[in-house]
């Protein structure tokens, strides 16, 4: 086992350098110098090749990705020429955000979708089954725009039960904070269950037709632990490849939901990044978020160890 | 019929198919007394396995199964599933043909045991555990203990399949049936495992069905024969009487093509030439008549009925049967 995530934290290895670099050349390719970007159009062509000179600019570009890297080894991000504020400084203030956001979207998305698989792969072809797969597919084809605006409209206009915008650090007051989060929360889980009921319900289905299901039928065994023990336990791989996709989705903040519902997030920070043109923000949330994706798909690979114990034996 | 431990009563399969409806079992009528072997016989696709699972009570939900079948009294295909389940892996258990795919890969050798006895068994967990390594040490699985611990693919085929031999006997069942149990394993494991599962019969006095294409693998190790055709039983005899005499021109051919060992090498292999039929189309007639060698008159247009020959136990369904006397 030891061998196995000694191994896979190799293989990051190539995958972060990788992203690096093509984070790097994407933001240089980007049009606008940052040297006029931060001298404004009154610049002169002397200041602005002065600070192209400070700022390195006029290196080639594996030299300044060099620097970049050198810098980030260290720890050193870079900082925001427009609020001086460093990457990690920002970032930080971010995630706690958009972190909440995601595990909060991931469980209401889990609690509605899994339930739903197992009870139309227990009854696969039924009327149930397949008036939640048709519901599945319509919610799948909903966006997340409109149904956060459906449910500011119910819960907030109408209902008056939650508020619209806004945000309260949890520490701050937990229940206020919970309260601006239920409906952002809700926008990104009503749009993650259709995808994890569907795969799980199709895997479930597969491996209900499996000979060791067959077998656990005639040993006697109790419905539910046919159902839970001896179906969801192998159908549940594609399960966490899903929930791990989707993790990461969301480590880099929902840009759309964060900013409907005025969550100040990694979303919106990389949306005001990009309408800012501050590049070294840029650069740096979105290696960032890239590392954190990448792990966590290190993590799910972990996770199929631990459900799989043939993956584990290096045996499939 | 009386007296038997299980009785299989007009049992009839119907499988819906896109190409319309299949009988995979026509008509069965099948005992098997305590503690005693029944061998079912015939090629693929004659609905042995589809007979074995209408007794379990575990055919495909499309499937309709009409008859009876008597299990210890009680007709199984009107029991709840609740009781159905109870009986299920306690007084009747199943070994399947696979153990590469009949065990669950994600789940221990101790898991999938210690289940099974703690479902049936008022035991703890610790009776079950010691349980659990005194059935893997009956099967003549080496180092029990750690198998326990261990998941199918650690094993090899034979030993899964020993392992899901000592799940079938883990409760102690009346009736055990075996479908196809050495069919997926290596020539050399097969006699081992025939020879366990006969030793493990004898020691607990159960019943057994064992179910084959071979015919060797029945030979000496059943009490009686049923061989099965096109989803019905065509021959039914005590084994000595089926192997002394056969009557029915299949049982006849399936016996010629098993390979022997004392023709010299490069003989072509005597196969039954053509297919079986198409079973949602049947015959009217004679469901083998098209490849039977005997086949002439109202062979093609009447269907034969398994009617007693000399002895009562001796059964078969054939208007030209060899003759006594002649061939095996």
């Amino acid at each position: 086992m030891l061998f196995f995530v000694a191994r896979r934290l190799l293989y990051l290895v190539p995958v972060l350098i990788a992203v690096s670099v093509l984070t790097f050349v994407i933001a240089s390719l980007l049009p606008g110098d940052l040297a006029y970007v931060i001298l404004g159009d009154q610049a002169t062509p002397e200041n602005v090749a002065a600070l192209r000179h400070d700022l390195g600019l006029d290196q080639p570009i594996w030299l300044r990705y060099l620097g970049w890297l050198w810098h980030i080894l260290q720890g050193d991000f870079g900082r925001s020429f427009r609020t001086g504020q460093t990457v990690w400084q920002a970032v930080s203030e971010r995630v706690p955000v958009s972190f909440e956001l995601m595990i909060l979207a991931e469980l209401i998305g889990l609690a509605i979708g899994v339930p739903l698989a197992i009870a139309c792969a227990a009854k696969a072809g039924s009327a149930f089954d397949r008036f939640m797969t048709g519901s599945a597919f319509g919610m799948l084809s909903v966006p997340t725009f409109l149904s956060a605006i459906l449910l500011i409209y119910l819960f907030a206009v109408e209902l008056r039960m939650l508020p619209a915008t806004g945000y309260v650090p949890f520490t701050e007051d937990p229940v206020a904070n919970l309260r601006f989060m239920v409906l952002p929360a809700l926008t990104l889980g009503l749009a993650e269950w259709p995808g994890i009921m569907r795969v799980l319900r199709s895997d479930m289905i597969a491996a209900l037709q499996e000979d060791y299901i067959a077998l656990a039928k005639a040993k006697g065994l109790k419905p539910s632990r046919i159902l839970f023990v001896h179906a969801l336990k192998p159908s549940s791989l594609t399960l966490v490849t899903i929930t791990g996709i989707n993790i990461g989705r969301l480590i880099g903040g929902a840009v759309i939901v964060e900013s409907i519902f005025a969550l100040p997030g990694i979303g919106r920070l990389l949306v005001g990044a990009i309408y800012t043109r501050d590049l070294i923000i840029l650069q740096g949330v979105v290696l960032l978020v890239a590392a954190g994706f990448v792990i966590m798909n290190f993590i799910v690979d972990l996770l199929y160890a631990v459900l799989d114990p043939r993956i584990r034996h290096g045996h499939a | 019929m009386n007296g038997a431990l299980l009785s299989v009563e007009d049992a009839v399969v119907d499988l819906p198919t896109p190409r319309g409806n299949l009988r995979a079992v026509d008509h069965v009528d099948l005992a098997v007394g305590a503690g005693r072997t029944l061998g079912i016989v015939g090629e693929s696709g004659c609905g042995k396995t589809m007979l074995s699972r209408a007794i379990l009570q575990l055919l495909p939900r499309k499937a309709k199964l009409s008859g009876r079948v008597i299990f210890d009294g009680q007709d199984l295909t009107t029991l709840s599933a609740e009781k159905l389940r109870k009986l299920r892996g306690r007084s009747l258990a199943v070994v399947f043909q696979d153990p590469m795919t009949s065990l669950n890969p994600v789940l221990t050798i101790g898991t999938q045991l210690i289940e099974t006895i703690q479902e049936h068994l008022e035991l703890d967990l610790a009776q079950a555990r010691q349980r659990s390594v005194e059935l893997l040490t009956a099967v003549g699985i080496p180092a029990p203990e750690q198998r326990l611990t261990q998941y199918p693919h650690q094993l090899s085929g034979g030993m899964r399949q020993r392992v899901a031999i000592a799940v079938a006997l883990s409760c102690e069942p009346k009736l055990l049936i075996a479908d196809e149990p050495t069919t997926a394993l290596d020539v050399t494991i097969q006699a081992q495992i025939l020879d366990l599962l006969a030793r493990e019969q004898q020691r607990r006095h159960m019943a057994m069905i064992i179910i084959t294409h071979d015919l060797g693998v029945v030979a000496g190790r059943t009490d009686e024969v049923a061989v099965m055709y096109a989803g019905r039983v065509v021959e039914r005899a005590p084994t000595p009487a089926l192997f002394k005499q056969m009557r029915m021109p299949y049982t006849e051919a399936l016996l010629a093509a098993l390979p022997k060992l004392d023709v010299p090498p490069h003989t072509p292999l005597p196969a039954i030439s053509g297919r079986p039929p198409d079973p949602t189309r049947p015959l009217k007639g004679c469901s083998f008549s098209p490849r039977c060698r005997y086949s002439a008159g109202r062979c093609s247009t009447e269907k034969p009925r398994l009617s007693p020959a000399e002895t009562l136990e001796h059964l078969y369904a054939c208007f030209h049967p060899i003759a006594a006397g002649s061939g095996a």
